[in-house]
């Protein structure tokens, strides 16, 4: 039963399914850490993913991976590592699960490398550590600490093929170019699978499973500018939105302070690392004034601040002004080309400058969502009951940078995302296949349930007129873009919310010209759209309604931290469009709870 | 692009494959007009994703758009290559831009062809660690930086398929050669000091196809998009198989 030129409306009596024990969208670093748990313990499981998964934006990553293994330091401690993970958070990280990430991280990254991940080394023949932002020594007093554990400065494309390769010595079912359109969810409120179609022929499926696992990853193109791949857009996080599950922190945007500019993709964070620093027109290490201590080494949202202050402040480079320079040719190319070499290759390409020799023109680009689909550290989903407290979802669960377990609150920490994928990738794996040891049941769907979740793909599949969707994306990116940036005030939020509220509403009525439906790429990048308008406007809103500025949550009508309201997370449905709040946990089990302090570096 | 004056536009012919299984019709070259601005080197997928907002059902495979996630090999202007990092002025000849899928494989519609076969090959291989050394959860396999430094020019590979889909080996004998990227990989593994199946792995290459069948033409290390050598990786295997059969 395709989809076929003539919009034949789908439903459950016809659609097809495909069982399995357990389910997993997205096939970047989280997913396949998740079903390689899974594939080990026998299970029947399924990769789902819109792209074949090594071209997941896990191998974009480029420096490298937080872990307190002991390698350039012998006495290097994860609870310091935790320490800078609730700082830079700014103290609205859920500790127990920061905890859990530094304290089960080294033997994460020893299994990676087991498996074959080819990490740089030391002289001593161990795992090769660099210097990253916001890394110190016992607990913010011993100096600048070097953590992140790196295979050159392509770790994170190392990282996926490694797993990737693993999975499939394990024999990983990966259903490759299947888009997974939204979750099925029974009466019970538990969720039993998704609808997905084949990319290739466009035959769509319902993927029945007893665990569901969101691991599709970042929105970044909710904004015009980001580092983020063209796929990231928010599928999962959409999805979970959809079926009347909770976003949390969607205010919390990460800028990365060194985009290319004109361009956006990344140069990493281990540049400075090794030694590099930013430099305004002035030729003036402009961060030494902003960060005494850490200097160009302070968190990310101190930095992408800085950055622009010194661009709004008229010391910008270039003929408008409009960005700053980064100096690496200090170093020697002798560094430059044997530790950042894809740094390197990437600046001639698209800054047509060779680091070694010149500055690469940088300005703060749109990175990371530090806000997702809440969860605890059994990567299992959480909704918030009208009183206020948590409710677990049976059946689903998220992981990597579409969940929101919170280890990075309102700033997250370089090298803290692809630990945080794969340590909450494994442990949701780990939590269902103990869930299915001691048994799950799941009552079947309805007609109707099934029904209701192909009700986008139907919509789209028989519009005969309606909005050009390739406009109202490009109209809310530049949207996001204006009102939703580094610096935030409640008038250009609340013109942005309306803007939002516009598209969603042109977003229901678009028109899909092309409904053929072999590799109709076109039908893909419409169902994205639904998601890109529901990530943004779950940001819009949450963005307005704290009223503080904390970590990259900067507001220039509240420019100080509020600790009495908003020492929380925020919580937000889209049916209701309301945000409530959510306690931050400060109850990690073996160590005390860091309180929050001032945040300088 | 509205706001540019008309002079600082330049209008490109672009030339894209088009081919559409569930329609009668062979696969054909469409002409599009692409307007772009004069002064500005875009890349050859900047360039087909303008061609898409002219006409949405052109397909094509897309996601990190710089040049590490290996999803937009394509045969450009001839040559092999990654649409989002090859700028127009290394491509163009005479204004013309031709863009057609990779060859050699099936095409599954316009500019996507169908990767199994080279997915194949490259699981064939072993694609992964194989030690016996002691594994430690709690510790790394020791590597010196010379032993890592093997590894150079090996793990790199993004798995787009430029080199084998160059490949006249390959083009013939699709099935039974595996082709640069399988044979990279492969020698990734050889290479690494930390891997123990050295003999399984060159056993399984040894018969008259697998890896002979490479005649050193050395397209693969003239297009491959991270500038990597295939041909020194089998020039290597090769060696240690005759080494082998002595």
């Amino acid at each position: 039963m395709a989809m076929n030129g003539k919009g034949t409306l789908l439903d459950a009596s016809t659609l097809p399914v495909k069982e399995f024990d357990g389910i997993i969208v997205g096939g970047g670093g989280s997913g396949m850490m998740a079903s390689l748990q899974l594939a080990k313990s026998g299970m029947n499981t399924a990769v789902v993913s819109k792209v074949f998964p090594t071209r997941s934006h896990t191998v974009s990553a480029q420096g490298g991976i937080t872990c307190s293994i002991q390698s350039a330091d012998p006495d290097d401690d994860w609870r310091w590592h935790m320490f800078d993970t609730v700082k830079g958070s700014d103290f609205i990280g859920d500790q127990d699960s920061i905890e859990y990430m530094c304290k089960e991280g080294p033997e994460a990254i020893f299994e990676l490398e087991n498996m074959g991940l080819p990490f740089s080394r030391t002289e001593e023949g161990k795992i090769y550590q660099r210097a990253f932002g916001g890394q110190s020594k016992d607990y913010g007093k011993g100096g600048q600490a070097e953590r992140t554990c790196a295979a050159a400065d392509r770790t994170g494309h190392a990282l996926l093929h490694t797993l990737f390769q693993a999975n499939v010595k394990a024999g990983t079912n990966f259903l490759s170019e299947w888009f997974a359109v939204d979750l099925v969810k029974n009466q019970n409120e538990q969720v039993v699978g998704v609808i997905a179609f084949e990319i290739e022929s466009g035959e769509p499926y319902f993927l029945k499973s007893k665990a569901t696992v969101l691991a599709t990853g970042g929105a970044g193109r909710i904004y015009q500018t980001t580092s983020n791949a063209l796929i990231n857009t928010g599928d999962g996080t959409g999805m979970a939105l959809r079926a009347g599950f909770p976003v949390q922190d969607m205010e919390m945007w990460q800028f990365h302070p060194t985009g290319i500019h004109g361009h956006g993709t990344l140069v990493t964070e281990g540049c400075r690392g090794e030694g590099g620093y930013l430099v305004n027109k002035d030729g003036e290490r402009f961060m030494e004034r902003y960060a005494p201590n850490y200097k160009d080494l302070a968190s990310r949202d101190v930095v992408a601040r800085s950055m622009f202050t010194e661009i709004l402040e008229g010391r910008g480079c270039g003929p408008d002004a409009d960005h700053v320079y980064l100096k690496l040719d200090h170093l020697g190319p002798e560094i430059v080309h044997k530790r950042l070499p894809g740094v390197t290759e990437l600046s001639k390409r698209f800054a047509h400058v060779d680091p070694a020799e010149h500055p690469i023109p940088v300005v703060p680009t749109c990175h990371y969502a530090m806000g997702g689909i809440p969860t605890n550290v059994h990567g299992q989903v959480i909704s918030q009951n009208p009183d206020g407290t948590d409710k677990i979802i049976d059946g689903l669960y998220a992981a990597g940078e579409a969940a929101c377990v919170s280890v990075h609150g309102g700033n997250r920490l370089g090298g803290n995302s692809l630990l945080d994928l794969i340590v909450f990738g494994r442990s949701a794996g780990l939590h269902i296949e103990e869930s299915f040891k001691s048994g799950i049941k799941m009552d079947n769907p309805s007609p109707d349930d099934v029904d209701y979740a192909l009700r986008n793909l139907n919509r789209v599949n028989i519009s005969q007129s309606g909005e050009n969707f390739v406009e109202v994306k490009k109209d809310l990116q530049k949207t996001m873009q204006m009102n939703f940036g580094v610096f935030r005030t409640e008038e250009l939020m609340e013109n942005g919310i309306k803007e939002v509220s516009n598209l969603r509403d042109k977003s229901l009525n678009i028109y899909l010209a092309d409904k053929s439906s072999q590799f109709n790429t076109a039908r893909v990048e419409a169902l994205e759209l639904l998601n890109l308008i529901e990530v943004a406007e779950a940001t819009a809103i949450s963005a307005n309604e704290r009223k503080e500025s904390r970590g990259a949550h900067s507001r220039e009508d509240y420019p100080d931290r509020d600790d009495e309201n908003w020492l929380k997370h925020s919580i937000y449905f889209s049916d209701t469009k309301q945000v409530s709040k959510r306690d931050v946990n400060f109850r990690p089990k073996q160590v005390q709870a860091f309180q929050p302090i001032v945040r300088t570096y | 692009m509205n706001a540019i004056a008309a002079s600082e536009i330049k209008t490109l012919r672009l030339s894209i494959y088009r081919y559409d299984p569930l329609k009668q019709e062979k696969p054909y070259m469409q002409d599009f007009d692409i307007d772009i601005p004069a002064e500005k080197d875009l890349m050859v997928l900047d360039v087909l994703m303008l061609a898409k907002e002219q006409d949405p059902s052109i397909s094509f495979r897309r996601s990190c758009r710089e040049g590490v996630c290996g999803s937009d090999g394509l045969n450009i202007n001839g040559k092999n290559g990654l649409g989002c990092i090859t700028p127009l002025s290394d491509a163009i000849k005479s204004n013309k831009l031709s863009i057609r899928p990779l060859p050699g494989l099936p095409v599954i519609k316009d500019l996507i062809v169908d990767m199994k076969q080279f997915v194949d090959q490259y699981k064939k291989v072993k694609p992964y660690l194989i030690t016996d050394k002691k594994v430690d959860t709690r510790e790394a396999i020791p590597q010196t930086i010379e032993e890592r430094e093997k590894l150079d020019g090996l793990y790199e590979c993004i798995m787009c398929g430029c080199c084998s889909t160059a490949c006249p080996s390959f083009w013939w004998n699709p099935d039974k050669f595996l082709g640069p990227a399988a044979l990279l990989q492969a020698y990734r593994f050889i290479a690494d000091s930390r891997d123990t199946a050295t003999e399984e792995r060159l056993e399984q290459l040894e018969d008259a196809f697998s890896v002979f069948r490479c005649h050193g033409i050395m397209n693969c290390v003239s297009v491959c998009p991270k500038g990597l050598n295939p041909t020194k990786a089998i020039g290597e295997i090769k060696k240690m198989l005759v080494k082998r059969a002595l």
